[in-house]
């Protein structure tokens, strides 16, 4: 249908022709664009799908169009500014990508974090997983037409954002976590918001499971469908749910804990059947078990300070401002030029609800950062959507979209 | 330097040249670009370095030998260890072998080094943009690539920049 020359949208046939398979060349395939704009592509994902009928001969994703130049803008501001556009890479993990980024800062500047700061923020971030894990679960359960799950997964996320606007002020691109501890300390209403939060929910998850798990609707559109086997999944270097899926027990909160982890007593589920349906129940699971964290670390919440002392990177508290006189320049040098850290590059990884987010940080001992480069979960995870996409259906391309749990904003940056 | 590293690097270092930097816990080794492919094929079938995680390049323009810097971060599951390389490239014509017939998710890592560095890869399948659209010209992520922003317009530049606005005439 399509022959050489033309233009699909900006893209020439030639450019991909050596990815579609002879029979595209001969016209017997037709090539129909799945395009940016599509409300079960979970963003701003193009793909080229060569379709015999309704079957995908070869899918070629086409991504870059959620590229905000988040790691060169980085470069161009100092630590503390670039935080903030570290919230937007993975919009559905924004606490978990601050994380990301302090703690690289901390192990580049072998920053302290306190012990209690430690903690809130291994809550933050485990509801942050849970919200996240509910919106995969309700947008996943939309495009198979199980459209009631939607609603009921974003009340259920709606106490989670109260939460985070309680204690950063935003409901999503709080910045709350900072390098060398926290923003401030929670509020008095934080330890009755999230108890509230830990009471209600197991009865909701239980409820989305009575909705969908033995429902024969549901696992008739997701067992079987996108197999991956754990080589695969290793050749390709899937992280997170997907690798776990597949029957490889890994995951960065047991293997290289950080942030207070190996305290706190929770399971790490694993599935050997590696199709829709076993990413969906272990999900389910992994909810479940983050909740378990939450509950651990809101029980031994130890008191103390929420932020390092260390004056070189964390600004002083307001009330030292009129007596001492080393806050005063402290404050100065913070505000004006910033902080800055020893030259010399680290790697730092923690586990996010799609996979491992790793932030490569490089200083070159000024006080922007050199070269800020993020590992992305969904960038490295969507690469084997060919490969699992070959001879299925479009509906089933679809929940194999779903399935893998992309973010645009994780993919392009 | 842990004991699992160091029967690692011992092995290597009697097969390829490479020099040892650890920094904050992190072991990295400094190849050469000729040695890149045997040495990822030695990590990850003798060595049990299943999964490339990361592989990205730092631009250290203005200076152009070596230019880049392509960092290389590779995952033992089994013995949970982490391993970086770094490879160093010179500015005029960076082009180093591809390890993608090594690590299969190589392919969109290194579309994304040519995409925004300019660094080619030998024997890779698909070379193309990936992030950028595909007829952009030049690299972003190199630091001579500026960064991009429009001027405010003040009312002291306030002609200047009228003058420049898609909608002045002349």
């Amino acid at each position: 249908m399509e022959k050489s020359g033309t233009t699909i949208q900006d893209v020439s046939f030639d450019e991909v022709k050596h990815l579609v398979s002879q029979r595209a060349l001969d016209g017997e395939t037709i090539l129909l664009n799945m395009g940016p704009q599509h409300p079960s592509t979970h963003g701003v994902l193009r793909l080229l799908l060569e379709l015999d009928g309704e079957t995908v001969v070869s899918c070629i994703p086409d991504i870059g169009f959620l590229h905000t130049g988040i790691e060169k803008n980085m470069e161009a501001k100092t630590y503390q500014k670039a935080e903030v556009m570290s919230d937007r890479i993975d919009y559905m993990n924004t606490v978990g990508n601050n994380l990301a980024y302090c703690m690289a800062i901390e192990k580049l500047c072998e920053l302290d974090v306190p012990l209690r700061a430690q903690a809130i923020r291994v809550i933050l971030v485990e509801l942050q997983r849970i919200a996240s894990h509910l919106v995969w679960l309700g947008t996943h359960a939309l495009d198979l037409a199980a459209m009631s799950v939607f609603l009921y997964c974003f009340r259920e996320r709606e106490m989670i954002l109260d939460i985070l606007e309680m204690c950063g002020g935003q409901r999503m691109m709080t910045t709350y976590i900072r390098p060398g501890g926290l923003w401030r300390d929670t509020p008095v209403e934080f330890e009755a918001a999230v108890r509230q939060f830990i009471e209600v929910f197991p009865a909701r998850i239980q409820e989305y499971e009575d909705l969908l798990t033995k429902n024969p609707l549901f696992i008739e559109r997701t067992r079987n469908i996108g197999y991956l086997s754990a080589q695969d999944a290793l050749a390709w270097g899937i992280t997170g749910p997907t690798l776990r899926a597949a029957g490889i027990p890994y995951d960065l909160r047991k293997a290289q804990p950080y942030s207070g982890y190996e305290q706190y007593e929770f399971t790490v589920p694993t599935h050997t059947d590696s199709d829709t349906y076993a990413r969906y129940l272990l999900r389910m699971e992994e909810m479940r078990q983050s909740l378990r964290i939450v509950q651990q670390a809101l029980d031994t919440l130890p008191y103390g300070p929420v932020r390092s002392n260390n004056r070189k990177y964390v600004p002083p508290p307001r009330s030292e401002l009129s007596t001492s006189m080393e806050a005063v320049i402290h404050h100065f040098k913070l505000w004006t030029e910033g902080f800055t850290p020893p030259k010399g590059s680290v790697y730092s990884a923690v586990e996010s609800p799609r996979g491992e987010l790793g932030v490569y940080l490089e200083s070159d001992g000024g006080p922007k950062p050199y070269r800020v480069h993020w590992r992305t979960p969904s960038f490295t995870n969507l690469q084997i959507l060919p490969l699992l996409s070959k001879g299925v259906f479009v509906a089933d391309l679809v929940a194999i979209i779903g399935t893998i749990d992309i973010v645009l904003g994780d993919v392009d940056r | 330097m842990e004991d699992s590293y160091q029967t690692i690097l011992a092995s290597l270092k009697s097969r390829f040249q490479f020099e040892v930097q650890e920094f904050r816990g992190d072991i990295s080794l400094v190849i050469v670009p000729e040695q890149v492919v045997d040495v990822c094929r030695a990590l990850r079938d003798e060595f049990g370095f299943e999964m490339l995680v990361e592989e990205t390049a730092v631009d250290y323009w203005p200076q152009e030998t070596p230019r880049f810097h392509v960092v290389y971060g590779f995952r033992s599951l089994q013995k949970n260890l982490l391993l970086m390389l770094r490879l160093p490239l010179n500015g005029n014509a960076p082009s180093l072998p591809t390890i993608e017939s090594v690590y299969p998710n190589a392919n969109w890592f290194e579309r994304e080094l040519w995409d925004m560095f300019g660094i080619r890869f030998d024997g890779h399948s698909d070379l193309r943009r990936i992030l950028m659209p595909h007829d952009w010209e030049g690299h972003p992520l190199r630091k001579d690539f500026p960064l991009g922003y429009e001027e405010v317009q003040f009312s002291f530049n306030f002609k200047e920049i009228d003058e420049r606005k898609p909608y002045a005439k002349s």
